[in-house]
């Protein structure tokens, strides 16, 4: 069973930006699922038109196999919405806005009692369920969200970016709880610019750029993608003298610090070698970004990461360009 | 966070068809959005529920006991008794308004219109829950200002029937036009255009003081153009038996708002105007 669904899905706004240009889109129930892009690429767009908040142009949306055309009210009792910002009357009372919310989809207010009790004490909440929901800190209100989005126990849950601002703590442990109800049946599809919180959740990943999907797969497909690798080692002291070593690309960062790009055919004990020769000691090493970062990045800066060519790294140094390096 | 039993186990529902599930579904989500909106109001009784009080006392006070005195009967009653279910109609046209256009484009402006938006209730029972909403208002001012009035002056009322179907129909028209005003508002000032330029001239000028019997033929003729006149007159018919207009033709004009403003404000849902890009 798809729980989400959408074809040639295409959004343009009233002046003119093509949001969407005819995406198609399946997500299994059960999946964790990764919607990923930059700022602007249409992933919002693409959540607000599933959760009714914004009107697409064409194409279809299925949730668990309700039309928003035909069967709106059954597609909408499958989904859950976690919004990128805040968007519950700040006047209220955390109690209140679960309840109102559970009214909303028909749950009895007995009911909707006993879960508010439920997931509020899940997600740490149930001490300030009288507190007024203005004055709750940044990762309470996010939590408020998510408890709010689960009120009614959907399917299927989205979340857009419910991580952005909140401590590591709180994120680790929102993670962890995320894994928990997706172990339980929920489906859920995150959007985030924590590109490490998708590669430790999601199953899935499907990466949108300029209102097309460029990349959709499993995780570990799309990461096998990711040919090259970019390394800083951390030197003792500084070289005594410049090294050469044709093929890899090598760039300085500061006296003690070498940017690698090293990929799959290469290996990193060629550099090592090279490195003990001109008396470099290397004391600690560690990925430049994370692996998903880096194919993110060269995804949407288009380049052609299943060649195996050599490409540049994320930041602004570019070490393909440079093979030779002076101490 | 704690760890999660099985979902979706948590306070089922009895078995039931899908069409008993909904209905149910439906009414629970009506009553909610007029609970929430009665609650507001109960909030916020410093901006809902005093003002009118105020503004009905002075009224009673300076037209009634100070000027009404002086200006004798009109339509064989005293001032205050013809102006009292004027008065009180203004009251519940300007709260009706007032209540759905700031509750509604509140919840825009805050965002948190988007919980209604995603939940499974249809777009004409979101409007209707906001009518709902806007006729408490209207009806619990409505109440407040008929008490203020008794102190007063003694009010007979001839038709009930007619007191309560225009006091109902009136509230239901402007809680839709102000729900219409708040669809369309992107900013604080254009939810208070229509009732300072717009709404209160028409009500002032709709007989809530004087009978149009007293202006010339052509004002009187301008004056029917008002809808607020014929609303007004009703009201006023069911307590004294007197009114300028055809209380027949008023109702018809009523319930002619009333399905025409409902079926726009439906409408102005689906398109999402205002509220979904």
């Amino acid at each position: 069973m798809q729980a989400l669904s959408l074809r040639q899905l295409c959004k343009t706004y009233k002046n003119g930006v093509q949001a969407l240009k005819g995406i198609d889109l399946d997500v299994e129930e059960g999946d964790f699922f990764a919607l990923l892009g930059p700022n602007g690429a249409g992933k919002s767009t693409a959540i607000g038109i599933v959760s009714s908040l914004v009107n697409k142009t064409s194409g279809t949306v299925e949730v668990f196999g309700h039309s928003i055309d035909t069967d709106l009210e059954a597609a909408k009792s499958c989904l859950g919405v976690v919004p990128q910002e805040i968007n519950f009357n700040q006047f209220e009372k955390v109690s209140t806005i679960l309840l109102n919310q559970a009214g909303f989809y028909g749950i009895p207010r007995t009911i909707a009692r006993e879960r508010m009790e439920y997931w509020l004490n899940q997600l740490q909440l149930w001490d300030k369920r009288e507190a007024i929901s203005r004055s709750l800190s940044g990762g309470m209100k996010r939590r408020l969200m998510i408890a709010r989005a689960l009120i009614h126990e959907p399917q299927l849950l989205i979340l857009d970016e419910p991580t952005a601002g909140v401590d590591i703590e709180v994120r680790r442990s929102m993670w962890e709880f995320l894994r928990r109800i997706n172990d339980q049946g929920t489906t859920i599809i995150l959007t985030t610019h924590y590109l490490e919180e998708a590669e430790t959740l999601c199953r899935h990943i499907a990466i949108i750029d300029e209102g097309r999907i460029i990349e959709n797969d499993r995780m570990s497909t799309v990461l096998r993608k990711l040919h090259t690798e970019t390394f800083v080692l951390n030197l003792r002291a500084p070289l005594r003298a410049p090294i050469s070593l044709p093929g890899y690309g090598m760039a300085m960062v500061d006296d003690t610090t070498i940017e690698v790009e090293v990929n799959k055919e290469q290996n990193l004990n060629d550099i090592f070698a090279a490195l003990s020769s001109v008396g470099g000691e290397v004391v600690s090493m560690r990925n430049k970004a994370n692996r998903l970062e880096e194919l993110f990045m060269r995804l949407v800066e288009g380049r052609d990461v299943a060649s195996g060519q050599p490409a540049a790294g994320p930041s602004d140094a570019k070490p393909a360009a440079a093979q030779q390096v002076g101490a | 966070m704690n760890a999660v039993p099985p979902a979706r186990t948590r306070g089922s529902h009895a078995e039931v068809t899908t069409a008993d599930r909904m209905r149910n579904a439906r009414r629970v989500g009506f009553a909610t959005i007029v609970i929430r909106e009665f609650s507001r109001i109960m909030r916020i009784w410093g901006q809902t529920l005093v003002p009118p009080v105020i503004t009905a006392t002075l009224y009673f006070i300076i037209f009634g006991n100070l000027i009404g005195g002086r200006i004798g009967q009109m339509g064989g009653y005293s001032y205050l008794q013809y102006i009292a279910p004027g008065l009180i109609m203004m009251s519940v046209i300007t709260n009706s308004y007032g209540n759905v256009v700031s509750s509604f484009f509140g919840a825009k402006f805050g965002r948190h219109i988007e919980e209604l938006l995603v939940s499974p209730l249809p777009n004409w029972l979101i409007v209707l829950g906001y009518v709902a909403g806007g006729v408490l208002r209207g009806l619990l001012v409505g109440l407040i200002v008929t008490i203020i009035a008794l102190f007063f002056t003694h009010l007979h009322v001839e038709h009930w029937f007619v007191v309560i179907a225009a006091v109902l129909l009136t509230s239901v028209v402007f809680s839709l036009g102000g729900f219409v005003n708040a669809v369309f508002a992107k900013n604080f000032d254009q939810i208070t255009f229509v009732p300072t330029f717009i709404l209160t001239p028409m009500t002032y000028l709709g007989g809530v003081f004087y009978s149009i019997s007293m202006l010339p033929e052509w004002a009187q003729t301008v004056s029917k153009a008002n809808p607020i006149l014929y609303m007004v007159n009703a009201f006023r018919y069911g307590f004294l038996g007197h009114a300028d207009v055809d209380v027949g033709f008023s109702f018809t004009i009523m319930v002619v708002f009333v399905l025409a403003l409902f079926a726009a404000c439906v409408m102005l849902m689906n398109r999402g105007t205002g509220i979904r890009e």
